[in-house]
């Protein structure tokens, strides 16, 4: 006689119910690394990058900064793999590749 | 002020801009439908000649409207609004996002039908569709009260961090001209005090309001609120109180008003602008010698249920006079007081009467009395 029991999803001991669910730390999203939600991710050829920073200001993330040499870099951990960089760089310096399990 | 001085002959809707004047929102977003219009377009006037020191945002219609009250009331500013009918359904939405953030907007609802077929003249199904909506809905009776009602709203509002609809029925209501006793700034500005939410969107002090809340918070969240509501109860009861206190006018305990109520064996139960007839009609049945009463729920949500038990406990029946149907079921207040009311031995009628801003008469509401008791639960005036 198997009996299943499903455990009460219970909520995080720690987490305060401010009233109107307000959150009243800023930059908590950071804490949400968006990064796992990718299927493909961007990867920029940094001797084709032209520095023109389209992909900067397309990413709705504001996840691709200039580097040192002033050449776009992802920052993997927020990027989601939407391709909107790819498809605005002007020289096509940006892949999607297959994200590795 | 001598008694004379503050008394004026005003339309429903001029002494609803006139109360929220003195309220000083510091935005107005709003966006025109019979027959609110004539409230928006004073406070339009209002601000153009300086009287009013507001920012009015013509938005494009009633969901911007709402949209814009509770950007503008996030970032720490009193707001204002007015809708009935389609807008109020357009808005609908926005209308539990604004009672899930609790902000404390207040809104005034000239009650109309709802379409189809396109009707523009009042009845109460548009609020009474929004009763889960988390919004502390009041229903006036006469301009005096549309007026009291409204400044009363933002105290109760900032108190509870709850929005507050003030209902009167369109046209029926909002475009009658009464007397009102009018209160002057200082006496407004004693009675609702500058709003000062401890947390506001401020680029200085960033924080967020409209996160996700995943199945592991959301509950909490909207039983805290559902308990802010059902304290309000008290909090309502003690606004009214505090206004009758320092201006002389009160409306019942704030909750359920009653008129004739003494040695009642039965009452007809109303809201809103039919309670003024229903008093002429309790007063011929009085002078026949007929133990009737009126009770005048003005406050809907939150619903009073104690407040409507004690009313009741003495009376053999009941006749609820709905100016709205739940289609599929019943009048709205008659399923909600049979509910109140399911383990008292009271029977309890239920009349739909006054839909698309059909007259409630004084012939009709007597029909209704004479009808008390009858085995037809759910009957119809026409």
């Amino acid at each position: 006689m198997n009996k299943m029991t499903r455990k009460k999803p219970t909520r995080k001991e720690k987490m305060p119910i401010n009233t109107g669910a307000m959150i009243l730390e800023p930059g908590s999203s950071l804490r949400n690394k968006t990064g796992s939600w990718r299927v493909r991710r961007p990867v920029i050829e940094k001797k084709k990058c032209i520095s023109c920073g389209q992909c900067i200001k397309f990413c709705p993330e504001g996840c691709i900064k200039f580097d040192k040499g002033k050449k776009a870099d992802v920052n993997y951990d927020y990027c989601k793999g939407c391709g909107i960089c790819a498809q605005v760089c002007p020289v096509k310096a940006i892949n999607m590749e297959m994200e590795e399990k | 002020m001598k008694a004379k001085e503050n008394r004026k002959v005003l339309e429903c809707s001029q002494a609803i801009a006139e109360a929220v004047k003195l309220c000083k929102p510091g935005v107005i977003a709003a966006y025109p439908i019979t027959p609110q219009t004539r409230i928006v377009e004073r406070l339009a006037e209002l601000v153009n000649n300086g009287q009013l020191n507001a920012e009015y945002i013509n938005v494009e219609s009633e969901h911007s409207a709402m949209s814009a009250c509770i950007g503008a009331q996030a970032t720490g500013v009193r707001t204002f609004t007015a809708t009935n009918s389609q807008g109020l359904a357009l808005m609908s939405e926005m209308l539990f996002i604004a009672s899930g953030l609790r902000l404390p907007i207040v809104m005034a609802v000239t009650n109309r039908a709802l379409s189809a077929p396109i009707n523009i003249w009042g009845d109460q199904s548009d609020a009474i569709a929004q009763r889960d909506s988390g919004w502390i809905q009041l229903y006036c009776e006469s301009s005096q009260e549309a007026y009291d009602t409204t400044i009363q709203a933002y105290k109760i509002a900032e108190k509870m961090l709850l929005p507050v609809m003030v209902c009167v029925d369109g046209f029926t209501l909002s475009h009658v001209w009464e007397p009102i006793e009018m209160l002057g700034q200082k006496d407004v500005d004693s009675f609702v005090p500058n709003y000062n939410p401890k947390y506001k969107l401020d680029p200085a002090k960033p924080i967020t309001i409209g996160p996700i809340s995943m199945p592991n918070s959301y509950m909490f969240f909207k039983k805290q609120q559902h308990e802010a509501m059902l304290k309000s109860l008290g909090v309502i009861k003690e606004t009214n109180n505090l206004f009758s206190k320092k201006f002389k006018r009160k409306y019942g305990e704030g909750l359920v008003e009653t008129y004739r109520m003494e040695n009642a064996d039965y009452a007809l139960v109303a809201m809103g602008s039919a309670c003024g007839t229903a008093r002429c009609v309790i007063d011929e049945l009085r002078k026949k010698g007929k133990k009737a009463g009126l009770i005048k729920i003005k406050c809907f949500r939150p619903f009073p249920s104690s407040e409507i038990i004690k009313t009741c406990s003495k009376l053999k029946c009941i006749a609820v006079i709905d100016r709205d149907i739940s289609i599929g079921n019943a009048g709205a207040l008659f399923t909600e007081i049979k509910a109140a009311l399911c383990n008292q031995h009271i029977k309890i009628n239920n009349f739909i009467a006054g839909l698309g801003g059909r007259d409630i008469t004084q012939d009709m509401l007597t029909e209704a009395i004479s009808k008390i008791g009858q085995q037809k639960e759910v009957d119809w005036l026409f």
